[in-house]
């Protein structure tokens, strides 16, 4: 399937990039990280840490095992600062 | 719904004029505006950076809410991103109700939501360098009062 995988905050500084389609057969989140890092040591810079990192799956805030079937966006963040 | 995400500012007494407007059956109107705070005068930037799409989702879920959970006869939120200055608005809500307890209530839960749970990144930058504001665990902490059941 191909996602959309999205990068904000220092996870997008770390990556180099805002967002990019991404050609994978990763059944859940925690996979779909898995083979990010194996891509380039940036990935593995920016998800050392996975305490520091919120999901979302088509924009609503999942965990880490969460499931991909049927998804079409991923993206990943810091805690969130509003207000 | 009445909420907007913006780069520009608002004007907070023209926007709370107008959610009045008309209308005789509101007793009280309580509102929040968060504000760009440099205390130690040592700021040379701020930034917010946001989720489109995920922000509004996010908005929505968090007005409902508190629709269905407070006696409210209105709730504006307005929320900014990119570039501003110190002392600048970054963001109100408004609550209106018959009663002042719906209207405070409403306006406290919507603003410890706001701040863990849409999607908004602040990035200051200092004469020491530029960095993303960490989340503070008493804003995850403050999201537990409101939880039922």
């Amino acid at each position: 399937m191909t996602l959309d995988v999205l990068y904000f905050a220092w996870l997008r500084e770390r990556v180099g990039l805002p967002s990019e389609s991404v050609e994978t057969e990763a059944a859940t989140v925690a996979e779909l990280v898995d083979e990010l890092r194996l891509r380039e040591p940036r990935y593995a810079a920016a998800f050392a840490d996975m305490a520091a990192v919120r999901v979302a799956v088509d924009q609503e805030l999942r965990d880490l095992g969460a499931p991909l079937a049927g998804a079409r966006e991923v993206a990943f963040f810091p805690p969130m600062t509003g207000g | 719904m009445a909420f907007r995400v913006q780069r520009e500012d608002f004007d907070l007494g023209a926007e709370l004029a107008a959610l009045r407007a008309g209308r005789d059956d509101i007793g009280a109107l309580v509102s929040f505006t968060g504000l760009v705070r440099d205390p130690d005068g040592t700021l040379r930037g701020f930034e917010l950076e946001h989720y489109p799409g995920m922000t509004e989702k996010a908005l929505a879920a968090i007005e409902s809410e508190a629709l269905a959970r407070w006696p409210l006869q209105a709730i504006l939120i307005i929320h900014r991103h990119g570039p501003l200055a110190s002392g600048e608005q970054i963001m109100m809500v408004a609550t209106a109700s018959a009663h002042r307890a719906a209207a405070f209530e409403a306006a406290e839960f919507l603003m410890d939501y706001l701040k863990s749970r849409a999607p908004f990144w602040k990035k200051e930058t200092t004469a020491a360098g530029a960095s993303w504001v960490d989340a503070r665990e008493e804003d995850e902490g403050a999201l537990a009062r409101w939880s039922r059941g």
